[in-house]
């Protein structure tokens, strides 16, 4: 019987990890297609897609479309233009938008489910509709720099950072989160004579870890991935993100090795934002005050 | 205090010796090339090479080139127009120049008409009576094939005086698929979507009599884009792709190497892929448009340049614009990207333009078979039209119906625009 039920585990094990195993490559497939594409010539790359050579690293193997990508377009430029935006936009966003979900659950104030209300009914608002007055606006806003008061934040990192810090998804992830927390906690440590920030920093932003893994995520993703906005906001090369850089390649005769080679760049900051963030998902995990 | 009289003195004189190295007024231009402008990484070289040029050749101007990805260009003059944020001279697509011109965006050149008048039509940019744009080149689009394939296949090889007519190129591109040879018959470019589609498929259109607007008023597309004329070309259409001549959806993969791998008897393409398929094969051909009725017909107009109409200084712009259109760039464009030079005079400088080159056919193409597409603002959506109209078609929709729907949708869009201003 005990045989029995160990061979049934067993073939479950197998059933599971097949399943598993099977998701893991049609999710794998398409960075193994762009990497290995990224090393191959466009005539071999285009014959390779007919066979499952394709993901293979064999042919004429080299590193020229990588090298090509570099003299066509400024990549370096345009991934540090991305990460610094991204990165910038991303803990701001979490500052911004944990404070007001904060305020929203936890301090009682006239209005706040009316504001609240407002806050996510923008859910259903694409922001196509309010781009061009928000361009309106960041045309007209001044700005007090080196070179003193000027007028329009056109052509800069700010213009891609300050209008799309606070955003209503991302504070209704953590109204939904602090809902969830004891409320003992935050009455203990009022009774106890902390400061509202003291609350925040000290006893709920503590226990937030897997919603701000959560938030950086999914605000990582968008930031990366703006097309649009920077698009109508910077005219400047020297501003660029990943993104419109990618124009630069679809030209009338596409070169894929060089898109390819310049996908594969533009994902490793991506990559790497994940590993960082894994650890500190799994840290902020094993440090919270409330367990199970 | 003699010291700092002298100092005074001396920072006075700097100051006037300095004056006039530093007098120089920016003017910035934008140009639709970054990541290397349609099929060719020379041409924004050049053009650093022609702004060089003038910031050397006098004191007054000095122009700063911002270059754009082409497929974001529009969008970014367009989103810079309603932010007050236009350069002084931009480089605009010749069929979209009367949109921003009626829009405002752009005001009309200041240079002597004289120095235009041997420019092939395509070039020259004109809406309301006024010059608003000129271009240093043109393009062409040829039906590209072998004198091989002629032969083997039997067939006749047309001219620009005597081009194929409709059942010549029916026969043709029967007589393609019937040797089994190829995978289609035709390359017709359609994984190209976008302004390709207007540019190189509405001259079919109006070969057959139709077009995508009444040319007499732009008022109206009634009778033009639904007319028995139009009717006659979305069944001919339809029939490239219901008989197994063309494909209706082509991978991008095959539109660039598919003629040049031999699995297209013909390709419809443009002048700047014919270095490419020069390099290929010893016996390419470049044919003219069949003719279906109305005449053979190519599209006309590439890119050029123009004034933003924000620019402080038109004269600076055009002084700019005037100093490029010399024959000396003209030809160096041409011999660095396959351009169709604007010019004979330049095109004679040329290899490949010069009479006997390689290349000469396309001007021949430009000049006597070259129309534009419809001058008017509308057009940026009587083309969006037009291309959702010719890809239904190609994929089975009916075409009476399809070419009635387009129709009323350009109608209604002339009419919330108010007729567009002509």
């Amino acid at each position: 019987m005990a045989m029995i039920s160990g061979e049934n585990h067993g073939l479950r094990l197998a059933v599971r990890y097949a399943v598993l195993g099977l998701i893991a490559v049609i999710f794998i497939f398409p960075l193994v297609f762009m990497v290995v594409s990224s090393l191959k010539p466009d005539q071999q790359l285009l014959l390779d897609t007919k066979s499952l050579r394709a993901f293979l690293p064999v042919g004429d193997i080299s590193l020229d479309n990588y090298v090509a990508a570099f003299q066509r377009a400024p990549v370096g430029l345009f991934i540090f233009n991305s990460v610094l935006v991204t990165g910038a936009t991303v803990l701001l966003s979490l500052l911004v938008c944990s404070l007001a979900g904060f305020a929203f659950v936890f301090i009682n104030w006239t209005g706040r489910e009316l504001v609240l209300g407002i806050i996510l009914a923008t859910l259903i608002v694409p922001f196509e509709t309010i781009a061009i007055p928000l361009l309106l606006l960041m045309s007209k806003l001044p700005w007090l720099g080196l070179d003193g008061l000027t007028w329009g934040w056109l052509n800069s990192y700010r213009v891609q950072i300050v209008p799309l810090v606070a955003d209503g998804l991302t504070i209704f992830l953590f109204v939904q989160y602090f809902k969830d927390l004891p409320g003992e906690l935050i009455e203990a440590a009022r009774v106890e004579g902390a400061t509202w920030w003291q609350i925040y920093r000290r006893v709920v932003m503590p226990l937030s870890g897997p919603i701000l893994a959560t938030a950086a995520i999914l605000k990582f993703l968008i930031m990366y991935n703006q097309y649009l906005w920077p698009l109508m906001v910077v005219q400047d090369e020297s501003y660029r993100p990943v993104m419109v850089g990618l124009q630069y390649f679809f030209q009338l005769n596409r070169a894929w090795g060089e898109i390819m080679a310049y996908l594969s760049l533009i994902t490793v900051p991506v990559l790497g934002f994940y590993l960082v963030l894994q650890r500190a998902f799994i840290a902020s995990i094993a440090s919270t005050g409330v367990k199970g | 205090m003699k010291t700092v009289k002298l100092l005074a003195a001396t920072a006075l004189s700097l100051t006037c010796w300095l004056a006039p190295a530093s007098a120089a007024t920016t003017l910035t231009m934008w140009y639709h090339g970054a990541g290397g402008a349609g099929a060719n990484e020379n041409e924004e070289k050049i053009l650093d090479q022609v702004i060089a040029d003038f910031n050397a050749s006098q004191t007054d101007w000095k122009v700063e080139l911002q270059s754009f990805p082409q497929s974001a260009y529009n969008d970014s003059v367009v989103a810079a127009a309603l932010a007050g944020n236009l350069p002084d001279i931009l480089d605009v697509d010749g069929p979209i120049m009367p949109n921003w011109a009626w829009a405002g965006y752009m005001q009309p050149l200041q240079i002597d008409e004289a120095k235009i008048a041997n420019f092939l039509p395509g070039t020259k940019g004109v809406w309301d009576g006024k010059l608003y744009s000129i271009g240093l080149w043109d393009a062409a689009v040829a039906l590209v094939t072998r004198k091989s394939y002629l032969e083997e296949l039997g067939l006749r090889e047309p001219t620009l005086d005597q081009p194929w007519t409709q059942d010549e190129f029916t026969a043709a591109l029967q007589a393609a698929k019937d040797s089994g040879k190829f995978k289609y018959a035709i390359d017709l470019g359609m994984a190209w979507d976008g302004e390709w589609y207007p540019y190189a498929f509405s001259p079919f259109l109006q070969s057959f009599g139709g077009d995508l607007v009444d040319r007499e008023t732009y008022q109206t597309a009634e009778g033009v884009l639904n007319g028995d004329g139009a009717v006659a070309f979305g069944t001919w259409w339809q029939s490239l792709f219901t008989e197994g001549y063309a494909q209706s959806t082509q991978d991008p993969a095959a539109r660039d190497a598919g003629f040049n791998s031999g699995d297209y008897a013909f390709s419809w393409n443009g002048n700047w892929a014919a270095p490419k398929m020069l390099e290929t094969y010893d016996d390419v051909v470049f044919l003219p448009a069949p003719d279906f009725g109305s005449g053979p017909k190519i599209g006309a107009a590439s890119w050029q340049f123009g004034i933003s109409a924000r620019s402080q200084h038109p004269d600076g712009a055009s002084a700019f614009i005037e100093f490029a259109i010399q024959d000396k760039y003209l030809a160096e464009f041409a011999n660095g990207t396959g351009l169709i030079p604007a010019t004979t005079t330049a095109a004679a400088l040329t290899e490949a333009y010069q009479p006997g080159g390689k290349l000469a056919v396309f001007y021949e193409l430009s000049e006597r078979q070259g129309v534009l597409r419809p001058v008017s603002p509308g057009y940026i959506v009587q083309s969006k039209v037009f291309e959702k109209a010719v890809n239904d078609i190609a994929k089975g929709a009916a075409v009476e119906d399809t070419l009635d729907a387009a129709v009323d949708e350009i109608e209604a869009d002339i009419e919330k625009n108010g007729g567009y201003g002509h």
